[in-house]
């Protein structure tokens, strides 16, 4: 029977390894050769071939928060701030979070799953025996790809999600895509937009820490490979979001009268 | 020519959890020669390997690739060592997003100068040695398991090394590609002088690669010797394995 203490003692266990794979991938980092090839190929990997799901949840989102946005601004006769509230809210927390689950779902998974494959097949050790450090050739190089890519992404979603918005809104009324974008963006400053952005740059982190972490310990075969992409999603997932609430407690603190 | 011992373990001990692999094991492989290592499985035979490329740490004891200590080496130390190995794997573990070509290509990629087209000659040499010069657009999962050795092989010779490890070369193989693979190893220890470690439990396949043949048994080496010495060891186990493996 698995006790309490014993699965904490588990969490910590591996909140403790992970770190430490972190730490070590950002010493790592700054050591040549810099693998800039093989950092373009993920990159690729991780952000233009997760454009298409980003920019279809973006735009679905935004359909979705304008209806809603909409139904509750009718309200208060406040119809011209929808497209400033929608700019708030994708841009300040449903853009990157969404964007972060989204990547940690696609590309953590595929990472977890490809670094645990290569791990059953030997593959790592093969790199190794070529006289290649895996751990950067692998790990590194996704690690700051996923860092990467993130924020480009999430860029995306936002805008994605805003012109969600306006096809929803220009269903009911006959708002122009200029004026649109005009109210969407005279509330959101360069802080406003900066900062929810560049969070992602940590999301990015987490999920490519995670989820190379989880590939490159896999043992077990099939099963394990198995084992290593979802957990790769899972403990990614959570992290990011208890890590959003502590960076959106940050920003806070350092702009306490808020960034928009 | 080197007059450095290429190959040599000292008192080498390896443990996982309580399970003791290796037991203060020594040999040497003299320059040229090949090493044909046996024993029954998980007698410490692959450990053996991945402790001579530097994957593994020794808990006790010395080992050494010409003449130089590889154990306290630092990463980039064993990047160095690694570049004067070649390693062909039980089951090849070639990458499969890579094609044919891309593989062998790999490590001239990483470790020379070469242009392109120099390296693109440099594949189709070491695929037409390993006799699949057509192959070379071929990915890894659409070739046989003994073309998948080959490419392995064609692989772990791309740097033409001095010293080739070989973890079993007639796993999963039958007896005619068995011997194919057999020949090349023969062939390529004729012509280039590369000094082999083979780790293998097919006895035929042992008596013709290797000039000498060790037996491993519970972490200890039971014989070592020619292989017409192990036919006359005392030690039954020796005989029975050689004449029953």
């Amino acid at each position: 029977m698995v006790t309490m203490p014993s699965i904490i003692r588990t969490l910590l266990s591996e909140a403790g390894l992970i770190s430490a794979f972190a730490m070590r991938a950002i010493r790592v980092a700054f050591q040549p050769p810099f693998e800039l090839r093989e950092v373009i190929h993920q990159i690729y990997i991780a952000g233009w071939r997760s454009l298409p799901l980003v920019m279809t949840s973006g735009f679905a989102v935004g359909v979705v928060l304008s209806m809603h946005t909409r139904a509750t601004m009718e309200r208060f006769g406040a119809e011209a701030l929808i497209p400033a509230a929608l700019a708030i809210a994708m841009i300040s927390e449903t853009g990157p979070l969404m964007t972060g689950l989204l990547v940690s779902g696609r590309v953590g998974a595929g990472i977890g799953a490809e670094l645990g494959g290569m791990k059953v097949t030997e593959q790592i050790d093969a790199l190794e025996s070529l006289a290649v450090d895996s751990f950067h050739y692998l790990a590194v190089t996704r690690i700051v790809a996923c860092m990467i890519a993130l924020p480009i992404l999430t860029t995306v979603m936002n805008f994605s999600g805003l012109i969600g918005g306006f096809v929803a809104e220009t269903a009911i009324s006959n708002v122009s895509l200029r004026l649109y974008f005009h109210q969407a963006f005279s509330v959101v400053g360069f802080m406003g937009y900066a900062l929810p952005t560049l969070k992602t740059v940590v999301f990015g982190f987490i999920i490519g820490t995670v989820s190379s972490y989880l590939g490159y310990t896999t043992n077990g075969g099939s099963e394990g490979i198995g084992r290593a992409s979802t957990r790769s999603v899972v403990i990614s997932s959570m992290a990011l979001i208890v890590i959003n609430v502590l960076l959106v407690r940050i920003i806070f603190v350092l702009f306490p009268g808020g960034v928009l | 020519m080197s007059s450095h011992t290429p190959v040599r373990f000292d008192k080498v001990t390896k443990s996982f959890d309580t399970v003791r692999v290796l037991d203060r094991i020594s040999f040497d492989v003299p320059r040229g020669q090949a090493c044909c290592i046996m024993g029954r499985s998980g007698s410490g035979k692959s450990v053996t390997l991945k402790l001579l490329l530097g994957l593994l740490k020794p808990d006790e004891g010395e080992i050494y690739v010409d003449d130089v200590g590889i154990e306290a080496m630092d990463s980039a130390g064993l990047v160095e060592v690694r570049k004067t190995m070649g390693f062909l794997f039980q089951y090849s573990a070639l990458f499969d997003s890579l094609s044919v070509a891309e593989n062998v290509a790999f490590p001239l990629r990483r470790h020379t100068r070469m242009s392109e087209a120099e390296i693109e000659d440099s594949v189709r040499e070491r695929l037409a040695d390993v006799g699949l010069e057509g192959e070379l657009d071929k990915m890894p999962l659409d070739l046989s398991g003994g073309m998948r050795k080959r490419v392995g092989l064609a692989r772990a010779l791309a740097l033409k090394p001095s010293i080739l490890l070989v973890d079993e070369p007639s796993s999963g193989l039958d007896p005619i590609t068995t011997l194919e693979i057999d020949n090349l190893l023969m062939d390529l220890k004729a012509s280039s002088k590369t000094t082999m470690v083979v780790v293998t439990h097919n006895v035929p396949s042992a008596r013709r690669i290797g000039d000498q043949l060790i037996v491993l048994n519970d972490g200890h080496i039971l014989a070592q010797g020619t292989a017409e010495e192990l036919d006359h060891s005392d030690d039954l186990i020796v005989r029975q394995f050689m004449v029953r493996a």
